[in-house]
C-alpha cells in the first residue's frame, strides 16, 4: 500500500518520463538536449565575454577564467603528470566544466516552471545516456592515451606487477566506465528526486538546506568525475620501471 | 504499469538507453574542441605567457643581484688595496722623514764637532804662540837684564 503511494507521488514527480524527437528511426531524449543546448549555450557566452578582450593585468572575467583555467591545470598536472597532462588538460577541464554546468544549472534553475507534454527539464547528467556517454568517452581516452604515448607496451600495465593481475586488470576496464556513469547519474538523479519529494510534501523551507547540500553534491561530483578521468588518464600513460 | 514505467527498459524509465548516448558524446567531443579553441588556448597562452615573464624578470632581478653582489666585493677589495697602499705610502713617507731627519742632524752634529775642534786647534796654537812669544819676551828681558847688569858694572 505504502509502497504503491509512494510510486504514486513518484508518478506524478514524472521520474523516467521523457520527451520523445523522433528522428527517422532513432529516438532521442529531447529535454536532455534542450537544457544541455541551453546550459553550454550560457557557458559558451560566459566564455567568449571572458576571453574577448584579453590583457595582461586581468580584469573582471578574465580573472575568473584564468583561476578556472589554473585549477583545471593543477588537477591535469596532479592526475596525469608533467610530461603529457597538456594534451589532455581541454578534455579534462571539458569534462569538469561539462559536468558542472549541467549539475548546478540543473539544480539552480527552476526547470519545472516551463512545462513540456511529457517528462521535464533538469539536469542533462540526471539522464543515464549522458553519464554513460561521458564515461565511455572517458574509457576511449585513457586507451588512446596509454596507446599513443607506450605502444604496445601500454598492455604491460595489465601484467604489472604481477600477472595475477590480469582478469583484474581487464575488470577494472568495465568497472571503470560503469562507476563512473552510475556514480554520477545516482548522485545528480537521487538529489533531484530528494528535493524534488520534499517540495512535492513540504513546499516551505524544509527543502532549501537540501537544496545546498545538492550544490554542494554537484561541484563535488564534477570534481570527482574529472579527478577520477585525469587519474585513469594518467594510469594509462606512467611508466613503469 | 507504473513499476514497470519506473524500471522500464523499452518505453520511458530511468534506465532507457537509445542514441542520445552516441549524440551526447559527439557533443561532448565538438564542446571539447570549442572550449580548447575557445578558452583553453587562449587562457593558457596569457597565462602561460605572464608566467614566462614574471621568471624572466625573476632571473633577471637575480643576475642583477649577483652582479651587484660581485660588484660590491670588487669594490671592497679595491678599497682594501688603496687602504693599504695608502698605509705603505703613509709609513714609506714616515721612514722618509725619519731618515732625513737623522741625517741632518748627523750632518749638523759633524759639523758642529768640526767647528769645534777647529776652534781648539786654533785656541791651542794660539796658546802656544802666545807661550813662545811670553818666553821670547822673558828671554829678550832676561838677556837685556843681564846685559845692563853687565854694564853697569
Amino acid at each position: 500500500m505504502f509502497f504503491n503511494s509512494l510510486l504514486t507521488n513518484f508518478a506524478a514527480l514524472e521520474v523516467g518520463q521523457h520527451l520523445y524527437w523522433q528522428i527517422g528511426n532513432i529516438r532521442l531524449h529531447g529535454q536532455v538536449f534542450l537544457t544541455s543546448w541551453i546550459l553550454l549555450g550560457a557557458l559558451l557566452v560566459f566564455i567568449s565575454l571572458g576571453t574577448k578582450k584579453m590583457e595582461n593585468d586581468p580584469k573582471g572575467l578574465q580573472n575568473l577564467l584564468e583561476f578556472l583555467w589554473d585549477y583545471i591545470r593543477d588537477l591535469a598536472r596532479t592526475q596525469i603528470g608533467e610530461k603529457v597532462y597538456r594534451d589532455w588538460m581541454p578534455f579534462i577541464g571539458t569534462l569538469f566544466l561539462f559536468v558542472f554546468v549541467s549539475n548546478w544549472g540543473g539544480a539552480l534553475i527552476p526547470w519545472r516552471l516551463i512545462k513540456l507534454p511529457s517528462g521535464e527539464l533538469g539536469a542533462p547528467t540526471a539522464d543515464i545516456n549522458t553519464t554513460i556517454a561521458l564515461a565511455l568517452l572517458v574509457s576511449l581516452s585513457y586507451f588512446y592515451a596509454g596507446l599513443s604515448n607506450k605502444g604496445w607496451r601500454y598492455f604491460e600495465y595489465y601484467v604489472h606487477p604481477t600477472p595475477i593481475m590480469l582478469p583484474f586488470k581487464i575488470l577494472e576496464d568495465f568497472t571503470k566506465p560503469l562507476s563512473l556513469s552510475f556514480r554520477l547519474f545516482g548522485n545528480i538523479l537521487a538529489d533531484e528526486l530528494v528535493v524534488g519529494v520534499l517540495v512535492f510534501l513540504v513546499p516551505l523551507i524544509l527543502p532549501i538546506p537540501v537544496m545546498f547540500l545538492g550544490l554542494f553534491t554537484s561541484a563535488i561530483q564534477a570534481l570527482i568525475f574529472a579527478t577520477l578521468a585525469a587519474y585513469y588518464i594518467g594510469e594509462a600513460v606512467e611508466e613503469h620501471h | 504499469m507504473l513499476a514497470f514505467n519506473f524500471f522500464g527498459a523499452t518505453e520511458g524509465g530511468l534506465f532507457d538507453i537509445n542514441a542520445t548516448l552516441p549524440l551526447m558524446a559527439i557533443q561532448v567531443v565538438a564542446l571539447t574542441y570549442i572550449l580548447n579553441s575557445l578558452f583553453f588556448k587562449p587562457v593558457g597562452n596569457v597565462v602561460e605567457k605572464r608566467e614566462k615573464f614574471v621568471s624572466n624578470n625573476i632571473i633577471e632581478a637575480k643576475n642583477k643581484l649577483s652582479e651587484v653582489k660581485k660588484l660590491e666585493a670588487e669594490l671592497l677589495t679595491q678599497l682594501q688595496s688603496a687602504r693599504t697602499e695608502a698605509q705603505r705610502i703613509v709609513s714609506e713617507a714616515e721612514n722618509e722623514s725619519d731618515k732625513l731627519y737623522k741625517e741632518a742632524l748627523e750632518l749638523a752634529n759633524n759639523e758642529a764637532n768640526a767647528s769645534k775642534e777647529k776652534a781648539r786647534l786654533e785656541i791651542e796654537s794660539q796658546t802656544s804662540a802666545a807661550r813662545d812669544q811670553l818666553s821670547k819676551q822673558a828671554d829678550d828681558l832676561s838677556e837685556l837684564i843681564v846685559n845692563r847688569l853687565i854694564l853697569e858694572k
